[in-house]
């Protein structure tokens, strides 16, 4: 039983350039606890397959559902069952984590008082409580972090979506936000979709990869596997894995990429 | 079923505007910056006008301030769109796209927001117009003040629309630049456009803001019953039916 699946989702972009394909076809299944991975170079399309799921972009192509939730059909269910951290985060740095926190469950429609004591009941479990009144933007960069995650899990969601969770974190912060990611699935059985493009994180973090290049999951396994199956050995790095089945590196340099389409490597079968 | 959705717009709405009212009520400096520039030419231009024929009704405060009323409305809202630009950049507007939150109600708690700040402003920028010497029929001024209103709504949910649809600050403040110059000079906020040659009055009959100008001058002069009256609500309505829509369509589509 999936908790999401996704059958060609695909957006194409109209730019005064023509048509961009920045997703052309993902096909995704994820089981409900699970902690799945999105990786890929910058530009692969993950964050716009993380912005269609979360119901900020209609697709252009294919079909998704979200905890029984048609992504197109019902997109307000979709809202109801699922948490989204952005990137950038999106807390206001002039505001106290209070009354983010509290606004936050306004928004989800919870009444003042539940919203209040959703508040406080998030800043306990995700170290918060004594920043409370601090403004956000006073905030250390890992305490930030937990705060976004807090608002994106207020309503209890399902399904947590991370985009790039730890980008710009310092290493320790790093490891206290794996921890913590793991603590939500463990305690309340969620399942959390992130995307990243460090593959240390990809390798430490999440239950199973999905590998996303130019648009298309090009690999899909646990990390064992997929550094067994593409990399000849468990014990490969997960950057001679990812080289293998693309024929880039990660990092987004154009100029190393081989001129030919993706190639036989893209014909990874896709875990059920 | 409609009237569950139509309670929960009327909260969202409610929770949208405190948020954004509490941000205004923080910022002292922000919540009389918009005055100043009325608030100068109430002090430096108006004494210059008050033995100058106008060729209107009334004394020189009665036709100076209307236009300033206005101008505090329209340079006001049409900047309204800079803050959905920065919450856009943060990521707050996606944090509260990705919620249950009525979409309407991010574009309605922000106007109401913007209508109250704006009122309020108006009330002090008369209040230094006595001062100054206006002398206005208290209904007239309360009209005043319903225009004003109604003006920051329209022109507040066309710049919020924008701000949406541009990705830059660079894009958005020369546009807005663009059209609120030409708007200002060419509806007779300053001076009445009774003063002007055929082709500028003829021009000038183009821009919606004329007939609300006309229309507020002719409530502070007490012509109630007036043509200018009539014409000025029916613009000034039609102005923020057309200018919501368009808000509202922008703001409830998905890729917005």
């Amino acid at each position: 039983m999936a908790i999401i699946s996704t059958v060609g989702l695909a957006r194409t972009f109209t730019t005064p350039q023509g048509p961009v394909a920045a997703v052309r076809g993902i096909d995704l299944t994820v089981r409900p606890g699970e902690i799945v991975g999105l990786l890929g170079p910058n530009g692969a399309g993950k964050t716009t397959t993380l912005r269609m799921l979360t119901t900020l972009l209609p697709p252009t192509g294919g079909a998704a559902t979200v905890a029984g939730c048609d992504l197109v059909r019902d997109p307000a269910g979709v809202r109801r069952v699922s948490g989204y951290v952005a990137q950038s985060g999106g807390v206001d740095p002039n505001l106290t984590v209070r009354e983010e926190l509290v606004t936050q469950g306004r928004l989800y429609r919870l009444p003042r008082a539940e919203a209040v004591a959703r508040a406080a009941e998030l800043a306990a479990d995700l170290g918060l409580a004594d920043l409370l009144d601090r403004k956000a933007g006073a905030l250390s960069g890992g305490q930030r972090r937990r705060l976004d995650i807090a608002m994106g899990l207020t309503h209890r969601p399902a399904v947590l979506f991370l985009d790039e969770p730890t980008t710009g974190l310092d290493p320790g912060s790093r490891a206290d936000l794996w921890e913590l990611v793991r603590r939500v699935r463990a305690e309340h059985g969620t399942t959390v979709v992130l995307t990243t493009h460090y593959l240390d994180e990809a390798d430490a973090l999440a239950d199973r990869l999905v590998i996303v290049d130019r648009g298309v999951v090009v690999a899909d396994g646990t990390p064992r596997d997929l550094k067994q199956r593409h990399a000849g050995s468990p014990d490969a790095t997960l950057q001679d894995t990812f080289l293998a089945i693309t024929g880039h590196g990660i990092a987004p340099d154009e100029s190393a990429e081989p001129g030919g389409p993706l190639g036989p490597t893209a014909s990874a079968p896709t875990a059920a | 079923m409609a009237t569950a959705a139509l309670s929960a717009l009327c909260s969202d709405t409610a929770l949208i505007f405190s948020r954004y009212a509490r941000q205004t009520l923080r910022s002292r400096f922000q919540m009389l910056f918009g005055i100043l520039m009325p608030l100068l030419y109430l002090l430096f231009f108006g004494p210059l006008l008050t033995d100058l024929p106008l060729g209107s009704k009334g004394d020189s405060w009665q036709v100076l301030v209307p236009g300033l009323l206005l101008q505090l409305g329209l340079f006001g809202a049409s900047f309204a769109g800079f803050a959905v630009l920065i919450e856009k950049q943060s990521g707050v507007l996606e944090r509260m796209r990705v919620t249950p939150v009525s979409r309407l109600a991010l574009l309605l708690g922000r106007v109401l927001r913007d209508a109250a700040v704006f009122v309020f402003q108006a009330v002090l920028l008369v209040l230094a117009a006595l001062v100054m010497g206006l002398r206005a029929p208290v209904g007239g001024v309360l009209i005043g003040l319903a225009f004003v209103a109604l003006l920051t709504v329209s022109l507040a949910s066309l710049s919020y629309a924008l701000a949406l649809k541009v990705n830059t600050p660079q894009e958005f403040g020369p546009t807005i630049n663009a059209l609120t110059m030409p708007a200002m000079l060419l509806s007779g906020l300053m001076l009445p456009m009774t003063l002007a040659p055929g082709w500028l009055d003829v021009l000038s009959h183009l821009i919606p803001f004329r007939y609300l100008v006309d229309a507020v001058r002719a409530a502070f002069v007490g012509d109630f019953a007036s043509a200018h009256m009539l014409y000025g609500t029916l613009v000034g309505a039609a102005l923020s039916v057309v200018a919501v829509t368009i808000g509202t369509r922008v703001f409830t589509s998905a890729g917005a």
